[in-house]
């Protein structure tokens, strides 16, 4: 097994399922010569070829119209979006055209494209990039949304997301790409979507949380730990569907929960998770479900971000208030 | 205007001379007569007679189906008369493995590339059975958000040019549609790759209310073309066969690895925007009315073809009879479709029906079963 970073994951899927199904095609802004801007596609238009690794004019909305023609075609298609925060520019191939394919040709078509695309914060961007805007994509009924938190995780889900048949947003956290490495196996496997995984077991609290946050509320029950608190740690890694089982299944295990996210509070699916914990298992519960979130303003420019963006120290104020009910 | 003369580029008369190269083509004029020979396409005698029964079928389907959603049996419309030269000698010129990329006003050009009547009519009632296309039907369900067919065409397009297919992506749009990004985006796309497109904007002046003039200063939409760095072509739109000419030999290039092609075909619609509440009177007068329909592409067809004794009275009828025979059948057969259900469209949200779905599935399935 190889020692990788997210973002060698992210390159070694699409490797993979470059090698696995001809009709996978790369595509995007630098994403051919360059290897994109964080070198996710490094090497691949060399290896698989201009006819399947291309650069596209710097167009988001044109880039998702091309994603769902070529699927037309039969091919599966893996655009980059090369910045998230610019999605508004595509929202209606997104929203409008590939989540309603499958529905409006009554199951006869399908957009089988995945989307991949870098976003989250404390890496000091420009405006526009570092957004948490899953919850954009969650409010709409025929996405699937993947957001893994560990470089194993993002192999075996991407690789996933680029075999369904209906289109995934796969949302890749900027400041996981080279935070630290991790075993990953170098043949193929696979992580089911819509599948929660318990990262740290524990019975005393669940934190339910995804992405970036998932290291955050890792150190936060660490150091819940040595007050003596046993933190279980549930990584959504799927945010659309959510893994409701999972969820569920953990909070009547230990009868409290905090939901954290990097998204404002208006936003992302912290909000849901809580209605859904509501609406199952309200009865189990020792305590309110609290949430950590950013405040809701637009994302703060970067010299505010660390401040902005909810940390573990955060997270252990809010599960003390929960634990403590 | 003394400094100008100085400037080694003038703008102002560049614009000016490309405008000018945006000719409108036409080979038959309003009175039925070939005035332009070298560009006369030639169809064969057949050709000719079908493309006629083509649109007189077509101008009795929009009179019906406008009728029948006055009726309530009908829902969502988009009339089509004075656009049956613009979209039905468009679509003379394609092949069945061409793949259409339909605007809403477009059913026509479905229906003749092999959409089956009712289908069209179930769609039109907000029935998704009308939406599934049979396998190698190269159609989509007609686009509603304008300009989103031009970036998917090229899509299209790229995916045939990789399959090496002979065949290409047409998409259709109005006048307003040609203000959209994705318009751009769509013809810049298939510019860049050289693939096998054609956008065909039907520029029937309006759009809703807005006149032309307001959606952009160009003088013409054909010559936006020149920003993509593709051919552009303006053509009659109320002229079979030109309309007919510039389709074949945009797709002559486009099969040859030649790259797409912009058209923009100069009409008329003369019903309202959709059935749905539009009063043209509120933004065109009758007098505008009148002067496009004396350039009818239905009377100026059937002036050319009696004249070459390929059309009279009795073909009319039995073209109109069949088309109204045909409608009464599929009319008949949409009414027979069984209601769409919550729990039908709840199962084709995705591949597999995910736990959240599922339990409101079961839910919706229990309260139809009531």
């Amino acid at each position: 097994m190889a020692q990788m970073t997210m973002i060698q994951a992210i390159t070694d899927a699409l490797k993979t399922e470059m090698k696995n199904d001809e009709n996978v095609l790369v595509f995007g802004e630098d994403v051919g010569n360059n290897g994109g801007v964080f070198r996710a596609t490094e090497g691949l238009q060399k290896e698989f070829g201009e006819d399947r690794v291309f650069d596209t004019p710097l167009a988001e909305s044109g880039i998702g119209g091309l994603a769902i023609g070529l699927g037309l075609q039969g091919y599966r298609p893996v655009p980059e979006i090369q910045f998230f925060g610019f999605v508004f520019e595509v929202m209606d191939s997104i929203s409008g055209q590939m989540a309603r394919m499958r529905y409006r040709s009554g199951g006869t078509l399908t957009s089988p494209v995945t989307i991949r695309s870098p976003f989250g914060g404390g890496v000091h961007t420009p405006e526009m990039h570092a957004d948490s805007l899953e919850g954009l994509m969650t409010s709409q009924p025929g996405l699937k949304v993947v957001i893994p938190s560990t470089p194993y995780d993002a192999k075996g889900l991407l690789i996933s997301a680029i075999r369904d048949n209906d289109p995934v947003i796969f949302l890749e956290h900027m400041k996981l790409y080279r935070s630290f490495r991790q075993e990953v196996p170098e043949e193929e496997y696979t992580i089911p979507l819509g599948k929660a995984d318990v990262k740290r077991e524990g019975t005393d609290l669940s934190i339910i949380t995804y992405g970036a946050m998932v290291q955050e509320s890792m150190k936060a029950a660490e150091e819940l730990e040595k007050d003596g608190h046993s933190v279980e740690v549930v990584d959504l890694r799927t945010v659309q569907p959510l893994d409701i089982e999972a969820i569920i299944a953990s909070v009547e295990k230990t009868n409290r929960a905090i939901v954290v996210q990097e998204a404002q509070k208006q936003a992302g699916i912290a909000a849901n998770v809580v209605a859904e914990i509501n609406d199952r298992a309200i009865l189990s519960l020792e305590a309110p479900v609290l949430r950590v979130t950013a405040p809701d303003s637009v994302f703060p420019f970067s010299q505010a971000e660390q401040v902005w963006l909810p940390n573990a120290k955060d997270i252990v104020e809010t599960a003390k208030k929960v634990l403590n009910f | 205007m003394a400094a100008k003369k100085n400037q080694q580029f003038d703008p102002v008369e560049t614009l000016q001379a490309i405008e000018e190269k945006f000719e409108m083509v036409q080979v038959l004029n309003e009175e039925g007569e070939i005035v332009n020979k070298d560009y006369d396409p030639n169809l064969s005698d057949e050709q000719l007679e079908e493309l006629m029964k083509r649109m007189v079928y077509t101008r009795i389907l929009d009179q019906r189906s406008i009728s029948l959603n006055r009726q309530g049996r009908l829902g969502f419309y988009a009339p089509t008369a004075g656009q049956e030269a613009s979209q039905l000698a468009s679509h003379f010129a394609l092949e069945k493995d061409d793949f259409i990329l339909p605007g809403y006003r477009d059913v026509p050009q479905l229906i003749w590339h092999g959409w089956p009547l009712h289908q069209a009519f179930l769609f039109s009632r907000g029935h998704f059975k009308g939406n599934q296309m049979a396998e190698g039907l190269n159609i989509l369900p007609p686009q509603i958000i304008i300009g989103a067919q031009f970036i998917q065409a090229a899509g299209v397009a790229l995916g045939m040019q990789k399959r090496k297919k002979e065949a290409v992506a047409v998409t259709y749009t109005g006048d307003g549609g040609s203000s959209q990004g994705d318009f751009y985006e769509g013809i810049n796309f298939a510019g860049a790759f050289r693939a096998p497109a054609i956008f065909i904007v039907q520029n029937n002046q309006f759009a809703i209310s807005t006149p032309r003039e307001l959606q952009t200063s160009a003088k013409t939409i054909a010559q936006k073309a020149v920003s993509a760095g593709i051919p552009g072509v303006l053509v009659d739109g109320m002229d079979p066969l030109a309309v007919y000419a510039v389709t074949r030999d945009a797709r002559e290039r486009a099969v040859k690895g030649e790259g797409p092609t912009l058209i923009e075909t100069m009409c008329y619609r003369y019903g309202p925007h959709t059935m749905a509440g539009d009063d043209p009177t509120r933004y065109r007068t009758s007098d505008i009315d009148s002067e496009w329909e004396k350039k009818d592409p239905l009377v100026r067809f059937r002036k050319y073809l009696e004249a070459k004794k390929l059309w009279n009275e009795e073909k009319e009828n039995e073209v109109i009879e069949k088309a109204k025979e045909e409608i009464k059948a599929a009319i008949k057969e949409a009414d027979g479709t069984p209601k769409q259900k919550v729990s039908d469209l709840l199962g084709i949200m995705y591949e597999e029906v995910p736990f959240n779905v599922q339990e409101q599935l079961d839910i919706y399935k229990a309260k139809e079963s009531k």
